[in-house]
Order: C-alpha cells, then sequence, then structure tokens
C-alpha cells in the first residue's frame, strides 16, 4: 500500500463525497424509503472508489510519465529539426507530422480506455437491445477524438483561431443532425462530452502545453488550451457519420434480401 | 468429495471466469495505448522504455482497476440512478426532482479537481490579459468566482436535460439553440477566454458523475409513459458539456 496509492484514494473519496451526500440525503429526507440492495450498492461504490483509484495510481506510475516525457521530446525543436525539416529554411507546419500523428493516436488510444465512455457505451448496449455494441460505439468516439486533437494540434501550429474551426464544426453536426436516424442524436451528443477525462485530459494537455512553448510564436496561456474542445466536438460527428454509415448500409442490404 | 467439486465448479463458473474475462477486456482496452507507446518510443523517438518494471507494475494496477470500475458501476451506480429516478417518477414531485437534479449538477462540479486546474489557469490568463490585478487575493476571487459560474451552469443544465425528458422535447432544437448561444457569446468575449470557455465543457463531468447521470437519464425516460429511454434517456451529459461554455464566456464579458 503505497502512499501514491492513498493520494489517489483520498482524491477518488473527495470525488465521490458530494455525490454520496447529495444522494442519501435526498433518499432519506424527501423520497424516505430504504434503498433496495443496499448493502450491494454499498460495496458497489466501494467497488467504483477502489477501482478508480488503482487504475489513477497506476496511470499515474506507468503511463502518464511517459506519456507526458514523449509529447515534450515530440515537441522539441531539436527532434523536429532532425525528423522532417529541409535545412536552411525555416519550420513550417509540414514538419510537424509526427506530432500531429502521436496527437491522432494517444487520442484515439487513451479514449478507447476512458472509463466514463465505458460506462455510456455499456448503457448504450443495454438500452437499444444490442443494436449499438459496446466496441462499435468506443471506436467511433475515439476515431473522432484522434481526428479532432490532431487537427487541434494542427490549430496550435499554424496559430488560426479556435473558434473558426469550432463553429464550422457546429455546421457540421447541424447538417448531420438533420440526416441521421433520430434515435441516435441524443447519444451522439452525450459521446461528445464523456471523452475527455481522466485518462484523455493529462496527456493532452500535456501536448498542448508542449506544442504552444516550443512552436515560435505562441504562448502556452494563450494557445495551449482547445484541445480538449475538439475532443468534445469531433466524436459527436463521428458517431452520427457511423449511425450514418450503418444506416445506408442497412438500406442498401434490404431490397437485396428481399 | 462429489459436493465439493460441485462447489468448486460452480464458484469457478459464476466468479472466477467472468472475473478473468472482464480483466481481460480491460487488458485490452488498454492495449491500444501500450502499442502507442512503444512505437513512438521505439520507432520514432528511438529511445528504450525507461523503468521496464515500473511500467508494468502500473499497467496491472490500471487492469485491476478498470475491472473493479465496471462491477461497482453495474453493482452500485447504474442500479442507484435507475431506482432514484423510478422513485421520484412514482413520487411525482416535479420540484423535488429537479431540486435533485440541480444539486447533483451543482454539487458534482464545484469541487471536481480538474475543474480547479482549470479555473486557476483562467485566472492567470485574465491577470496576464489584465482584465483583473495581477495579485493573489484577486487571482483567487477570480478563479473561486469562476468556478461556482461553472457549477451553476452544470446544475442548470441538468435542470434543463431532465425538463426535456419529461416533456420529451426533441434534444436536436436545444442544442442547437445552445450552439447559437456559443456563437453569440464568442463575439463579444474577450479573446483571451475563448480557449478556456471552450474547454470548459469537456471538464466538468467526471468519471463518477457520468454513469449516475447517464443511469438516472434512461431510468426517467423508461418510467415515463410515452417516453424512449433511447432516444430521450440520453442527453444529460451533453447539456453539462454546452452551458458552461456559454457561462464562462458570460462570465468573461461582466469582469473583462
Amino acid at each position: 500500500m503505497s502512499s501514491d496509492f492513498l493520494h489517489a484514494l483520498a482524491g477518488t473519496l473527495f470525488d465521490v463525497l458530494p455525490i454520496v451526500v447529495i444522494i442519501f440525503g435526498f433518499q432519506v429526507f424527501v423520497i424516505r424509503r430504504p434503498i433496495a440492495n443496499l448493502r450491494r450498492v454499498l460495496l458497489g461504490f466501494l467497488y467504483v472508489l477502489l477501482g478508480l483509484a488503482l487504475f489513477l495510481d497506476g496511470l499515474e506510475k506507468a503511463l502518464f510519465p511517459l506519456g507526458r516525457l514523449m509529447a515534450e521530446q515530440l515537441t522539441d525543436s531539436g527532434f523536429l529539426h532532425r525528423a522532417m525539416h529541409v535545412e536552411g529554411t525555416a519550420l513550417d507546419w509540414r514538419d510537424y507530422l509526427y506530432v500531429y500523428l502521436f496527437a491522432a493516436a494517444i487520442g484515439f488510444s487513451t479514449t478507447v480506455a476512458e472509463p466514463a465512455l465505458l460506462a455510456v457505451a455499456l448503457k448504450a448496449r443495454e438500452v437499444s437491445g444490442g443494436a449499438i455494441g459496446v466496441w462499435g460505439l468506443r471506436i467511433a468516439v475515439a476515431i473522432g477524438v484522434g481526428l479532432g486533437i490532431a487537427l487541434g494540434t494542427f490549430r496550435i501550429v499554424t496559430g488560426t483561431p479556435l473558434h473558426w474551426y469550432i463553429i464550422t464544426g457546429y455546421v457540421l453536426v447541424l447538417i448531420q443532425t438533420l440526416s441521421v436516424p433520430k434515435n441516435i442524436i441524443a447519444l451522439a451528443y452525450d459521446s461528445g462530452g464523456v471523452t475527455t477525462s481522466t485518462v484523455t485530459v493529462p496527456l493532452v494537455a500535456a501536448l498542448g502545453l508542449g506544442l504552444a512553448s516550443t512552436v515560435p510564436g505562441r504562448s502556452p496561456l494563450l494557445d495551449g488550451f482547445g484541445l480538449i474542445a475538439f475532443a468534445s466536438l469531433f466524436p459527436i460527428m463521428s458517431v452520427m457519420g457511423y449511425a450514418q454509415i450503418s444506416h445506408w448500409r442497412a438500406r442498401r442490404q434490404r431490397p437485396q434480401r428481399g | 468429495m462429489v459436493v465439493t467439486a460441485w462447489y468448486c465448479d460452480r464458484a469457478v463458473k459464476e466468479y472466477l471466469l467472468p472475473l478473468l474475462r472482464s480483466l481481460f477486456e480491460s487488458l485490452r482496452d488498454l492495449l491500444p495505448i501500450l502499442l502507442v507507446i512503444a512505437f513512438f518510443q521505439l520507432v520514432i523517438l528511438r529511445q528504450p522504455i525507461p523503468h521496464f518494471g515500473d511500467l508494468l507494475w502500473g499497467i496491472g494496477l490500471v487492469v485491476l482497476g478498470l475491472t473493479l470500475f465496471v462491477q461497482g458501476l453495474e453493482m452500485g451506480l447504474f442500479p442507484l440512478g435507475e431506482t432514484m429516478a423510478y422513485d421520484f417518477a412514482r413520487k411525482g414531485s416535479l420540484v423535488w426532482l429537479l431540486v435533485f437534479a440541480f444539486s447533483l449538477g451543482f454539487g458534482t462540479t464545484v469541487a471536481e479537481p480538474a475543474l480547479v486546474a482549470v479555473a486557476d489557469e483562467a485566472a492567470q490568463v485574465a491577470a496576464s490579459g489584465g482584465s483583473i490585478e495581477d495579485n493573489d487575493a484577486a487571482r483567487e476571487r477570480y478563479a473561486t468566482g469562476l468556478r461556482l459560474t461553472i457549477a451553476l451552469s452544470v446544475g442548470i443544465a441538468i435542470v434543463i436535460g431532465v425538463l426535456r425528458i419529461l416533456r420529451g422535447w426533441p434534444i436536436q432544437y436545444l442544442i442547437i439553440g445552445g450552439y447559437l448561444g456559443v456563437v453569440i457569446m464568442t463575439l463579444f468575449a474577450p479573446p483571451e477566454i475563448i480557449g478556456i470557455a471552450y474547454d470548459s465543457g469537456g471538464v466538468t463531468t467526471s468519471t463518477i458523475t457520468v454513469p449516475l447521470i447517464t443511469a438516472l437519464g434512461v431510468g426517467l425516460a423508461s418510467s415515463i409513459r410515452g417516453r424512449n429511454p433511447m432516444t430521450d434517456g440520453f442527453g444529460l451529459i451533453a447539456f453539462a458539456s454546452l452551458t458552461p461554455m456559454i457561462f464562462v464566456m458570460g462570465y468573461g464579458i461582466l469582469l473583462g
């Protein structure tokens, strides 16, 4: 039992405390009914608490330091000069190819491991009667996050205004909303909010900060932000895209079968 | 002997096999990160992986943690969210349901560590942009105000989202209205707050809040006649990630 684990446990406990107070307060004073299977529910809470603490402690031990270090190394100007650069010219946006690749890969892979997304995917499978697979939804969201974060790093490198990207994204979401099956819309909007929590945010923030402090003319304070906004917008598009594709395929197959 | 063997067999089938399966699934969830890190470290950066033993130990903890978390979801958070939704629906008191929705949104956000970090950074940005004085007291005041603003916006978001489930309003109109709000606020907000505002939408919903709120929404939609849990049950998280953007820019305009 290390002090890191206890630290993570205390943090998670602090996270859970307001929820416990609110829920049990309302249960006792407003609903005034005993909670069904109270012991099982409490045991479940304990599992969630211990699970998240172990999860965070493990990430902090193994993956975060390495991921942060790699984000620093990949955005380091020495590495960029060696990697792709034509000698004698200034660095331009094409020299950051590995950064975009890393951004896409790390966005994709951390999203697959994101526990909050897993929870929503489990619920979506249950509610849709299995039509929406846990794995399919997570892959669709992860593709969105990967693309979004890659584009977000491109934006930091080029220094173009964040709001133009986001507003364009809104317009695309709007157009897609008009043509997707109705029952996927709410889930697609939700998947934007769940992608960025325990796993993705620390690594992505390190990438944005590293990039903003090494690219000439960018300030980490002003340009380091925005990656999370990309990571919450693009999954909405990719999940609706996934729904559109499966819808079209189902429609194309139907006449052949009949 | 036969009885013991039967018990062993049952224990294996009921506990050990599911446990092994979910451990394996957690490992599979983690695999992409490991591949990405290994590839960039070994192929692109051409460096050895440091502290390999620590890495393996950490991965073990992550896999175990994820497995426990999923187990706890199914036992605790999901059923709790749903039963509360049923109980509120049966009680039939709209006011209490909305009070509960607001408290859940506000209470889980105000102490969120990710939000504390974002608020502190925002205060630094504001101080460097000259919209507040650059000293500890002014920054502290700004950060606290921002946190309360965001928590308030999440509380309001959950209230609107719950009302939407009860009334069966189509989600897209509300979300598109929210997008319009974001665009309009962007026009007037001080430029240095925009990045933080856009990011604040993503950091408000924590790993414990999401399952609970999702279960609450789905539970409400399934306990009200005429609502479809798929179409109406989801969407609470979407509101909780949208309103903070508008409110943070509003905060920036008021104090800028």
